[in-house]
């Protein structure tokens, strides 16, 4: 049976089906979270060289990966919201934007916690840590801007360019253990390889998922609130059956 | 100089406290905030909707 996306690229229809997907995506969450954690706290041996302190990995790789991750979807659904012109692509952007942006924050968080027993200081201007930082302000940017402008199709426009703009800061994320002499270590995992052990492997791929369905489940309750927000005038938000109750 | 003692001794409560409890705090502080902006969103509709019905009547 086809499925007919295009349907569901409406507010009206969209509404109803994150309101039945975001149990599914809360509850599986839970679940990976949980297995990821113990796995990686009591499957996945210490490392040999770092001890027990590499386990701020299974939160900190995560995060990162989320943060650069949510940026560049963020971006695209403004862009999308900016070029065609459709109403939901602007609400999934600011709805993806404070989820992105704590993530941010965790990561940068996690890492001074990791750096201080590793490298000696919580915090170095390393191209890495930098990098990140200003993904952070980005997002803050996005936020305080889309906030700052009372029309809500002006504020998706104006802030739907800096989400635009600053999409360039993700790649030099990524590639900056590669082009600068950075503290931050580069990738374990390549696409040759990697020599982590198995469970540490396991552990941070579960949590991935784990954070990924968060995020997810995070983002739908948000946008169902924003097309509440925004599409208040309309009959069919005022025959919803949460409206009347 | 304490903390960096301490954080040698007992990295699993350094790891744990510093790092997943915050991380999980975040996380319950955003669900928290998405929750009852969703309440609040939902009373504004109902107002409004309330006094339109009241309007036309």
């Amino acid at each position: 049976m086809a499925i007919n996306w295009f349907k569901y690229s409406a507010p009206t229809t969209f509404y109803g089906l994150a309101g039945k997907l975001i149990p599914w995506f809360a509850v599986s969450a839970a679940v990976l979270c949980i297995v990821g954690l113990y796995i990686g706290f009591v499957v996945a041996p210490a490392d040999a060289q770092q001890g027990e302190f590499y386990r701020i990995i299974f939160i900190h790789v995560p995060s990162s990966i989320l943060s650069m991750f949510l940026y560049l979807i963020m971006a695209a659904y403004a862009a999308m919201g900016l070029i065609f012109n459709t109403r939901l692509s602007s609400m999934m952007a600011s709805a993806i934007a404070p989820t992105g942006a704590l993530f941010a924050f965790i990561s940068l968080w996690t890492g001074a916690l990791w750096g201080k027993p590793m490298w000696g200081a919580w915090w170095v201007w390393d191209a890495r840590l930098t990098s990140e930082l200003i993904l952070l302000f980005l997002y803050l940017g996005f936020i305080s801007l889309h906030a700052s402008i009372d029309d809500p199709r002006r504020a998706d426009r104006a802030a739907a360019l800096l989400a635009i703009v600053g999409s360039v800061n993700v790649p030099i994320i990524y590639f900056s253990v590669k082009w600068w002499n950075t503290l931050h270590q580069g990738s374990t995992i390549k696409f040759t390889g990697t020599s982590m052990h198995i469970a540490m492997q396991q552990a941070m791929f579960t949590m991935l998922v784990a954070c990924w369905l968060y995020a997810i489940t995070v983002t739908l309750m948000r946008v169902r609130s924003i097309i509440l927000e925004r599409e208040r005038h309309t009959k069919w938000i005022t025959e919803l059956a949460e409206v009347k109750s | 100089m304490s903390l960096d003692i301490w954080m040698r001794e007992n990295p699993l409560s350094y790891i744990w406290i510093g790092s997943y409890a915050v991380a999980f705090l975040i996380f319950a502080i955003e669900i928290a905030m998405v929750v009852h902006k969703r309440k609040i969103t939902l009373q504004q509709v109902r107002l409004m909707r309330e006094a339109e019905e009241s309007e036309e009547g």
